[in-house]
């Protein structure tokens, strides 16, 4: 879309962007601290975290504060949603590496150790007697024998909580078009409330996991991909409610118009994104 | 429009003062000179490596630096030159011309611009950090291929961090990028209208978004298969070494042409410029752009013919690989094209480009032979390999840098650089590229591996003269600060606006220097 007349809003000086910085340096070296196991790495840690909530907190603020003097006009919208589009795809990409993972492990290097097609020597030479299957933890495992997690108890509930959460979504989006505040607050509070849900469920889920069904992140390839994706994914619904959160909050000050509610849309646009990517790992890491 | 956007625009703040100026700066010209400046750090870093490498390989037996050295050196000239002087300097490009060639008052996104510039040196602090931790700095090479990686000692998570912290930077300059072309181009700026280094970015700009991320979970899974035991890369736990090779290389070979198809965009800007004619068969050059970039999702596996794979993936990887001449070859038709029967002069950058021309197809040349596999099999993972890269790398991306660096400069500093010293560093450059890499291919051809610090007698000679060029090269960049710096100040006389008579682009209309704000008001493209 080309330019219209009128001037672009091009903010002054910003010290934001610097604070994050040190934040993120911060945090990255107080982790890598902990990794290599210096005491001090864990306190480092958070104190980054920390820094980078104050700049967002600021950062936010600032644009919150623009908005709402009424700086942005259409065209700083549309930079804004272009960008927030390009950011989803962005994140589409890294959880596209990790389903590529597990079916990589699962097409092709799981049945190749089993001595699948031209690896026959590989199968018998280097791990005699394994029966490539899936799941599994691999022709050397390093704990005994786990279960799976059945997919149509807890996880069906979760997938029922997190699509019932997009469904109050879209009445809350409704409901701010047509100004109907209430319903807003009453559809985004419940949202929000039905992440929670499926993060606490989650997390009882995780202890089951290790605790009842021997699976932990080290069960070989299965439990390195049932992890790390769905660990991946909590974190983007922990991420997509703190925006929803910041979103509420704003609703609750009488912020955003039928018309101009991009930060809104931005987190609903999120969380519907977090929504599909559950579905897939309900799919392929649960069920199938 | 409210008063809060007036008042901002009645005062029409110039730069802050000192310190604040650079840190602060939402400025897309102020963070483009960042992003170059750093750029030029970089480049003298990672070639001070690359001094230590030639120097030891001047003549066989072991003799400046231990082997783990060595390899430390090899590891990190790659990951400084690929993520802190080549794709910088793009970016600062980018950040300093898209703007001001489609006519937008600065960036889409000027914040989170200041941003995506600071969070690099602090990944680049994270990464030279590792020189200083117990274990030394990583020594894998730059594709960090478990197992072997994972032998990395104290350095490996702020390898990985450090390598977060760029991908974090990338992405959201390639987002910047995008959102600047496609919402705040002129009136009448269709994107068929828009200049070809523009469409050359924009096209980037996507591989980025679609390639970091996939190389931030490679190595994330790289991490948690240290530290967490996980079995992603081990075959004990039912996963494969060879997977971390194809997620690498799914975002690693994307990663080649984010390096290049700028470089693309700056010659096809320069050219027709200097040959006073207009681009040959522009829409065919974009529609190429294009089809470049789509091919290097295809083609990942050519860098791992030999890891044992299915030969009906051996077959597909080579044939796509092979197709990429295609597009390839109708860009430099059309170059030439473009100069047939041109009034041609051949100022600095019109030399680089010309150079960028004839050995960057040398480059691409080499590296048809490499898609051959059974030619493969034996070319893989010798000189000729590291010959082929460092043929597209720096006569092509690098020395299309120089070129922009010069043909812009003007535009910058509001004065001509020296033309003697510009010709110079060009003639310096050149031969001994050409001495330093082109040896490489009958090192390769004969057996020399690479990534080794020794080697047997026979390869004595070509590695002689390889290094004597390496040497020769490293030096005669210290010309190109020169000439920079003497441009700065005062050059040798004051640039016109058009600054060159075949110029032509939104981007010349304004002065040199371009001032601090530009197009405030969007001009009428017709």
């Amino acid at each position: 879309m080309a330019q219209e007349k009128g001037s672009y809003y091009v903010p002054h000086e910003s010290h934001w962007p610097v604070v994050g910085t040190i934040g993120m340096f911060v945090a990255v070296l107080g982790a890598a601290a902990l990794l290599n196991g210096l005491l001090w790495g864990t306190p480092v840690m958070f104190i980054g975290g920390a820094i980078i909530l104050y700049m967002v907190w600021g950062w936010f603020r600032d644009v919150i504060n623009e908005s709402v003097s009424g700086a942005f006009g259409p065209q700083e919208d549309r930079s804004f949603r272009q960008g927030m589009a390009w950011f989803i795809l962005s994140e589409v990409f890294f959880f596209a590496a990790f389903f590529g993972a597990l079916f990589y492990a699962r097409i092709y290097s799981v049945p190749w150790l089993g001595g699948e097609g031209a690896n026959f020597f590989t199968g018998l030479l280097l791990w005699d007697g394994f029966e490539a299957s899936w799941p599994t933890d691999g022709p050397a495992p390093r704990h005994d024998a786990f279960s799976t997690m059945g997919a149509w108890g807890l996880p069906a509930l979760n997938t029922a909580i997190l699509l019932t959460s997009g469904v109050t979504l879209t009445i809350a989006h409704h409901a701010i078009k047509d100004n109907n505040r209430k319903v807003l607050n009453w559809g985004l509070g419940a949202t929000i409330a039905l992440g929670l849900l499926f993060l606490g469920i989650q997390s009882y889920e995780y202890v089951h996991a290790y605790v009842d069904l021997n699976l932990r992140l080290d069960s070989g390839i299965y439990g390195s991909t049932f992890f790390m994706l769905t660990g991946f994914h909590g974190m983007h619904v922990i991420l997509g409610a703190l925006m929803l959160l910041v979103v509420f909050f704003r609703c609750l000050k009488g912020h955003f118009t039928p018309e101009n509610h991009f930060a809104f849309e931005a987190a609903a646009w999120y969380w519907h994104f977090v929504d599909v990517v559950w579905i897939l790992v309900f799919i392929f890491v649960y069920w199938l | 429009m409210s008063t809060a956007t007036d008042t901002h625009h009645d005062e029409h703040h110039g730069p802050a003062k000192g310190m604040r100026r650079w840190l602060f700066t939402t400025n897309h010209k102020d963070i483009g000179t960042l992003y170059l400046w750093f750029s030029l750090i970089m480049f003298f870093v990672g070639g001070a490596m690359a001094m230590v490498i030639r120097a030891e390989l001047i003549q066989p037996g072991m003799n400046l630096v231990d082997p783990m050295f060595y390899n430390q050196m090899v590891t990190m000239h790659a990951l400084i030159m690929i993520f802190g002087a080549v794709m910088p300097a793009f970016v600062g490009l980018a950040n300093w011309m898209i703007p001001m060639m489609v006519g937008a008052p600065d960036m889409a996104l000027p914040r989170m611009n200041n941003w995506s510039f600071w969070i690099l040196p602090i990944g680049f602090t994270l990464l030279l950090m590792t020189f200083f931790v117990p274990g030394g700095a990583p020594a894998a090479g730059w594709t960090i291929y478990p197992p072997l990686s994972l032998q990395t000692g104290d350095a490996f998570p702020l390898l990985v961090f450090g390598i977060h912290v760029l991908g974090i930077s990338s992405i959201m300059g390639a987002i910047n990028i995008i959102v600047t072309i496609m919402n705040m181009r002129a009136p009448g700026m269709g994107l068929l209208k828009m200049p070809i280094f523009v469409w050359g970015w924009l096209i980037t700009a996507y591989l980025l978004i679609a390639v970091m991320p996939v190389l931030a979970g490679a190595v994330t899974m790289l991490l948690t298969d240290k530290y967490f035991g996980t079995a992603f890369f081990d075959a004990a736990g039912g996963g494969d070494p060879v997977l971390f090779q194809h997620i690498f290389w799914f975002f690693g070979h994307p990663e080649v042409y984010i390096m290049i198809l700028p470089a693309f965009g700056i010659i096809s800007e320069i050219i027709p410029t200097f040959a006073r004619k207009k681009l040959f068969g522009y829409s065919a050059m974009v529609y190429a752009i294009a089809a470049i970039a789509f091919l290097s999702f295809i083609v990942w596996a050519h860098h791992m013919f030999t890891v044992g794979m299915p030969v009906a993936g051996l077959l597909f990887f080579m044939f796509t690989t092979m197709l990429i001449a295609v597009p390839t070859g109708v860009k430099i038709f059309n170059w030439v094209a473009t100069m047939w029967r041109g009034a041609m002069t051949f100022e600095t950058p019109m030399l680089y480009a010309l150079a960028f021309l004839f050995l960057f197809t040398i480059g691409g040349f080499s590296g048809l032979m490499l898609a051959i596999v059974p030619a493969d099999f034996q070319y893989h993972d010798s000189y000729f390999v590291v010959a082929h890269f460092h043929y597209v790398l720096v006569p092509g991306a690098v020395f299309a840098i120089m070129a922009a660096v010069y043909y812009w400069l003007p535009k910058w500093t509001g004065y001509m650089y020296s033309e003697f010293w510009g010709k110079t560093h060009f003639w310096l450059s050149t031969i001994s590229i050409n001495v330093t890499f082109f040896p490489q291919h009958f090192l390769g051809l004969a057996g020399m591996p690479r990534r080794i610090p020794d080697y047997a007698v026979q390869f004595t000679d070509f590695n002689f003269i390889s290094s004597i060029g390496a040497f020769v090269f490293g030096l005669s960049q210290l010309i190109f600060v020169y000439v920079i710096i003497h441009c700065i100040r005062g050059g040798v006389g004051r640039a016109t606006d058009r600054v060159w008579e075949g110029s032509h682009g939104l981007e010349w209309t304004v002065p040199s220097p371009a001032p601090y704000h530009t197009f405030e008001t969007a001009p009428e493209v017709k």
